[in-house]
């Protein structure tokens, strides 16, 4: 009998309540506050971008800083891959994308408005090794790094490499190459690099983001190459540069176009865009790759922010060219300690003035 | 309405739990509508969606794939090449290397989940098999990319410097084990995968002994047999349809399971005779590539790829089905 009772009242409150709540919110005062609250204060503008995973972490840095200047943007970013980022702005469910390769002819024609690139940061690709007790970097030339990814030098103590290494005992192992067994814009790079050097490899394998390796095993992302060059005695791969600075991984040295052999640092990648900044085309569609610059490392690489040119004029618009000219100008300076590389600043100019043709820059 | 206010009536002296059965039980209901009618069709509605699931599933992708249907034609089954940057795409690497790796996976795993089983429900004291029977549930709770790193840092070396070379010795006249295993490989993928797979078996085997009438056993014995057949004899061949059924699930997630067998089998789309040689399944190569595949043709590609997995699971399982029923059943199961 008292659960029934109990049972009731509760029933009657809730009927109360529920009328109370009609009557003490009539709609028409609701829609009135909202509207003057929108005509009152700067409205939220929520960015969506999505792409290169390689960019994430420096993209969340920026995403939280950005909000501290300017709290109402705020920028969400989805590191599903450049491809997917290239896809999602085409078929127009983000604002902008990111991507670690130039969108292709043929991609910006499936896009139909004008798309506009604008360089970001850089990265590079390093080759590590494993190779024990060696008391330094190996050093390579590209036409003996070729010579391996292609499969015609097999062991470690081959001519090629061991003329440039005369300090160093190399052993008579075979080589096992390692490389990404998923699309990326670090295999894009890589191959980049080694389709400049060495035209077998242009003419046998080409460039993308998955290409059909002549040797070698792979593995899943840069933990799974790293992973297994670790676990694999006389193996070569290529990881992330970031990748390789973080986890403190061996990195090899290469002999760049000036004939240098450079270390791979964050300051040779910016000096590889600074060098081939003359030979960078108007759109800023380039690449880097074997740069002529005298300290640049040759496998270095850029990821771009992609937006339509003729994005509609509004709030959206303002807020995602302010973020991208922040980042261009300011935002630079978190690269360094995520491991990324700065953009010269020359090239920061000119994909500035992009962006003013898309939103002039306030006053 | 009116089932309801006949009962409030009865409200006095009648427990809660008789009076609750009243009100919503079967013959309250029966009073206004035909429940059993009603069950029927909900039951036949639950039903046809799997049904109708997987004929959408077969028309989209289908519908996706068309473009490389259409390019590649039939010759996509037994094309060898790879090549995203040249257009020439082919899936006979990925469907070897799918059913070999599957292969591995139960020929190791089948003999030892029923072993376990039989070790649980047979021969253990309670107490130890519920707690081996526990492990081996927990081992199924493992996610897959745990498989994958432990694969890759653990057995991938074990397989290098210990499993290899051993077998190289003891079989290395077989094309199969012969050369240099560098750890990872299609051997080392049977292995994650065989490990991966062994709580279904062990766990669902265990169960369908478990529900072998005590009768059959005591029969058997009582005709002077000794526990071992009475085991193979009696037990087994009663529960064969579980087992099988146990067996077929194990073989859908050896078939499909992707990213342990990615990070350990070196992923080279290549057709090698040696099992210590790289690999590539289908399911590997669609997570690997599809999220940076670039134009129309190379994405279509990727989802033929999904369809074959499809018609390869659908025409391996069915096999299998028919193999291990015929085993089962066979005069093997009384010899």
């Amino acid at each position: 009998m008292t659960r029934h009772m109990f049972l009731f009242q509760a029933a009657a409150m809730l009927a109360l309540s529920a009328v109370g709540c009609d009557k003490s919110q009539p709609p028409t005062q609701d829609n009135q506050q909202s509207t003057a609250a929108a005509t009152t204060a700067p409205a939220n503008v929520r960015l969506n971008g999505a792409g290169s995973t390689f960019v994430y972490p420096l993209m969340s840095r920026w995403s939280t800083d950005y909000q501290k200047i300017v709290p109402t943007v705020q920028v969400n970013y989805q590191s599903i891959g450049s491809g997917g980022g290239i896809r999602q702005l085409t078929e127009r469910t983000v604002q902008f994308g990111a991507t670690d390769g130039p969108m292709s002819d043929d991609q910006l024609k499936e896009a139909k408005s004008p798309v506009v690139h604008i360089p970001l940061a850089m990265g590079a690709v390093v080759p590590t090794y494993n190779l024990p007790d060696l008391p330094h970097a190996i050093q390579f030339t590209s036409d003996a790094l070729a010579g391996i990814f292609l499969g015609n030098i097999k062991t470690w103590n081959d001519p090629k490499i061991a003329s440039v290494n005369v300090g160093l005992k190399l052993p008579a192992t075979p080589i096992v190459v390692v490389h990404r067994s998923d699309g990326s814009g670090t295999t894009y790079v890589w191959v980049d690099y080694l389709s400049k050097v060495s035209p077998e490899w242009k003419a046998k394998v080409g460039v993308a983001t998955s290409v059909n390796w002549p040797v070698g095993i792979a593995g899943k992302g840069n933990e799974g190459v790293a992973g297994t060059v670790r676990q694999t005695p006389g193996s070569i791969g290529y990881v992330e540069l970031t990748y390789a600075l973080q986890n403190k991984m061996p990195a090899a040295q290469i002999k760049n176009q000036a004939g240098k052999f450079v270390e791979p640092t964050v300051d040779s990648v910016t000096a590889a865009a600074a060098g081939a900044i003359s030979a960078i085309p108007d759109d800023l569609r380039y690449s880097i790759t074997n740069s002529p610059g005298e300290t640049a490392w040759p496998a270095s690489g850029t990821v771009w922010a992609v937006l339509y040119q003729d994005m509609p004029a509004g709030p959206e618009r303002k807020a995602l060219v302010g973020f991208l000219r922040w980042t261009l100008h300011d935002g630079q300076k978190s690269c360094k300690a995520l491991d990324y590389a700065q953009l010269p600043a020359e090239l920061v100019e000119r994909a500035t003035a992009k962006l003013d043709l898309i939103e002039p820059a306030p006053k | 309405m009116t089932a309801d206010l006949g009962t409030m009536t009865a409200g006095e002296g009648v427990s809660a739990k008789a009076r609750n059965l009243r009100r919503w039980g079967p013959r309250a209901l029966q009073g206004w509508t035909n429940l059993d009618g009603l069950f029927r069709k909900a039951c036949g509605a639950f039903a046809a969606s799997i049904v109708a699931l997987l004929a959408l599933v077969v028309y989209q992708l289908v519908h996706a794939s068309r473009l490389s249907i259409d390019h590649f034609g039939v010759g996509f089954a037994w094309e060898k090449v790879w090549d995203p940057v040249a257009q020439k795409l082919g899936a006979a690497t990925f469907i070897y290397g799918t059913v070999v790796t599957s292969t591995i996976a139960l020929l190791i795993a089948v003999p030892l989940g029923i072993g376990i089983a039989i070790f649980l429900v047979e021969l253990a004291p309670r107490r130890l098999g519920s707690v081996v029977g526990f492990l081996v549930e927990l081992l199924a709770a493992i996610p897959s990319i745990v498989y994958g790193l432990w694969g890759l840092f653990v057995l991938a070396p074990l397989v290098r410097l210990w499993v290899a070379p051993a077998l190289r010795k003891t079989l290395g006249f077989l094309p199969l084990f012969s050369g240099e295993s560098n750890g990872v490989g299609m051997l080392t993928a049977g292995l994650i995968l065989s490990i991966m797979v062994l709580p279904f078996i062990a766990a669902v085997s265990r169960d369908v002994l478990a529900a072998v009438p005590q009768t059959q056993r005591e029969g058997s014995l009582a005709l002077g047999t000794t526990k071992w057949e009475t085991i193979w004899n009696v037990v087994l061949p009663y529960g064969r349809v579980g087992i099988t059924g146990a067996t077929i699930l194990a073989l859908g997630r050896a078939l499909g399971e992707t990213m342990a067998v990615t990070m350990v089998i070196g992923n080279s789309p290549q057709i090698m005779a040696s099992l210590f040689e790289p690999g590539y399944t289908m399911s590997a190569v669609i997570a690997n590539e599809y999220s940076e595949a670039s134009g129309p043709l190379y994405l279509s590609a990727l989802t033929e790829l999904g369809l074959l997995l499809f018609v390869v699971t659908f025409a391996v399982n069915g096999a299998a089905s028919l193999l291990i029923w015929r085993l089962t059943r066979g005069p093997g199961a009384h010899a």
